[in-house]
């Protein structure tokens, strides 16, 4: 599903300031998979994420997605940035918000407004249609986002830090969502975070990053009783077992 | 409306209506030909403008001929002048490079004062109609293209990337990211083109070559020594910029209402 190989970015090469964020990252990440990718802060996790997602052009190294090497953004990917509040557009409505990616995807506008409502509905939103974005809490917000993301039918999609601007409790229920449509659609996702126990909680498989410049320092296979529940997958041995091996990995190269 | 907002609204009247009474009575005493009181210039305006018959809106002929056409010219310099300068000003907004290359030469043309150009449109249009629609379009084109500009350069950057991740064409691009985002910055341009125009617009209607239009009307009035009916064309522009002004405000609440509403809770 997605390859890549031997990648590498620096930014500002050539200058005295020039700063090396990734380098020789080598990954795999099977179709289906869930894939979290934890970090120490500032460790070129996002632009990892923007290479994949075609934004930016790696200075070394390819990324591949279904086989081909990605120049720009691939066609069924998609992407949940962290700042919800600033990609989400303000001037739309929820409903049009969502809709809008569709446009490409040769659907008329009742197919469009159709599967607007259903990713809303799969998000638990679907009273808000007609609001605005500004009428929304940060965790409705980011629900929005990944309405969008779902609506839009991706094969791969991509969350940066997705919930790294709500509270604990929201954090929570956005992770179990993501849990929930995961079953319900079929895709791949590569979720960025720097949250240890989210990183467990939620993924299939554990990617563990280095600090800048990044590479992979652990690759671990996450194997929880499911379905994953926040008290009881908390709070199983193999769940606590894992979230200490991520830590030390984390931490073990976030402090030299 | 804000709270405390009739209050705030009440005040205003009031203060409108002593300063008019005091005018009222300090031009009574002074007995000035040259300064009529503000009843005088009332009812010359009702006399003159609005003593029509109600199938023309009690418009009388004089306020067909002198108000009228003053608000053509008005209406069809602004929207020559705004539409330029919303189109120039995207174009220019989506090139940083061709935005920074004619950065000094826009702030150059927009600081020329536009009276001081009359005499080149006199030389390149003659006196009349073509001349006063070039001249209103050209001193407003400046507020709004630069405004335009500036906003579409200020695209949050996270709405291109979201843009391109969901691969929206250019179209799209421009008309659903960039110019909803240049929204707030263009109004603001616009606004300052509404009561811009309200200017050049008397401006040129005192030039001569014009027989019509509330400036016409101004220097006739001046040229007779008829200082009621001076004073009522002053009085009218003050009306008509104050009315224009309430007009585009209530437009800009309804479109940028999200922009308002977001903007309030941060």
């Amino acid at each position: 599903m997605l390859e890549i190989d031997n990648l590498s970015h620096v930014y500002g090469g050539g200058t005295p300031n020039a700063h090396h964020a990734i380098e020789g990252l080598n990954l795999s990440v099977a179709e289906g998979e869930l894939l979290c990718i934890v970090g120490p802060s500032g460790c070129g996790k996002s632009t990892l994420l923007r290479s994949i997602a075609g934004l930016i052009t790696p200075t070394g190294g390819q990324v591949k997605v279904e086989g081909n090497v990605v120049k720009q953004t691939p066609d069924n990917l998609a992407v949940v940035f962290q700042d919800y509040s600033r990609s989400l557009f303000p001037w739309m409505s929820v409903a049009d918000n969502v809709a809008l990616p569709l446009r490409r995807r040769n659907m008329d506008k009742k197919q469009r407004e159709d599967a607007a409502r259903e990713a809303l509905e799969s998000v638990g939103l679907e009273g808000a249609a007609r609001k605005y974005p500004f009428q929304l809490s940060g965790g409705m917000q980011q629900r929005v986002a990944i309405a969008r993301a779902l609506a839009y039918r991706p094969s791969l999609m991509l969350m940066d830090e997705p919930f790294g601007s709500v509270d604990a409790q929201t954090r929570e229920d956005l992770e179990d969502l993501v849990l929930k449509v995961r079953g319900h659609h079929q895709m791949t996702i590569v979720l960025i975070t720097h949250d240890i126990d989210e990183s467990v909680y939620v993924g299939d498989r554990v990617v563990v990053l280095s600090k800048a410049p990044a590479h992979v320092v652990g690759d671990l296979k996450v194997d929880l009783p499911g379905p994953r529940d926040q008290i009881t997958t908390r709070e199983h041995p193999d769940f606590v077992h894992l979230r200490a091996e991520v830590g030390r990995l984390v931490r073990g190269h976030a402090t030299v | 409306m804000r709270r405390g907002g009739l209050r705030t609204a009440a005040f205003r009247v009031a203060v409108l209506l002593v300063l008019v009474v005091a005018w009222e009575a300090a031009t009574r005493a002074a007995g000035s030909a040259f300064f009529p009181p503000p009843s005088t210039i009332v009812e010359r305006m009702h006399a003159m403008w609005f003593s029509g018959s109600p199938a023309t809106l009690f418009l009388t002929d004089a306020a067909v001929g002198d108000i009228l056409p003053s608000l053509g010219r008005m209406a069809l310099g602004f929207a020559g002048g705004a539409l330029a300068g919303v189109v120039l000003g995207l174009a220019l907004g989506l090139s940083s490079r061709v935005y920074d290359y004619l950065d000094g030469v826009l702030q150059f043309l927009r600081a020329i004062p536009p009276p001081a150009l009359v005499t080149v449109f006199l030389v390149l249009f003659g006196f009349g109609l073509r001349m006063q629609l070039a001249f209103i379009m050209f001193s407003i084109v400046w507020p709004v293209l630069l405004n335009t500009a500036d906003g579409a350069r200020s695209v949050e950057p996270l709405h291109l990337q979201t843009g391109q991740v969901f691969r929206l064409s250019r179209t799209e691009r421009l008309l659903r990211v960039v110019l909803p985002s240049a929204l707030p910055k263009m109004f603001a341009g616009l606004r300052l083109a509404l009561s811009l125009s309200l200017i050049v617009m008397v401006f040129s209607e005192l030039l001569p070559g014009t027989t019509n239009g509330i400036g016409f009307q101004l220097t006739t009035a001046y040229v007779t020594f008829d200082l009621p009916a001076m004073w009522a064309g002053i009085v009218l522009l003050g009306v008509l910029g104050y009315l224009l002004n309430e007009v585009f405000l209530v437009v800009e609440r309804r479109v940028l209402a999200w922009h308002h509403a977001a903007q309030r809770l941060t």
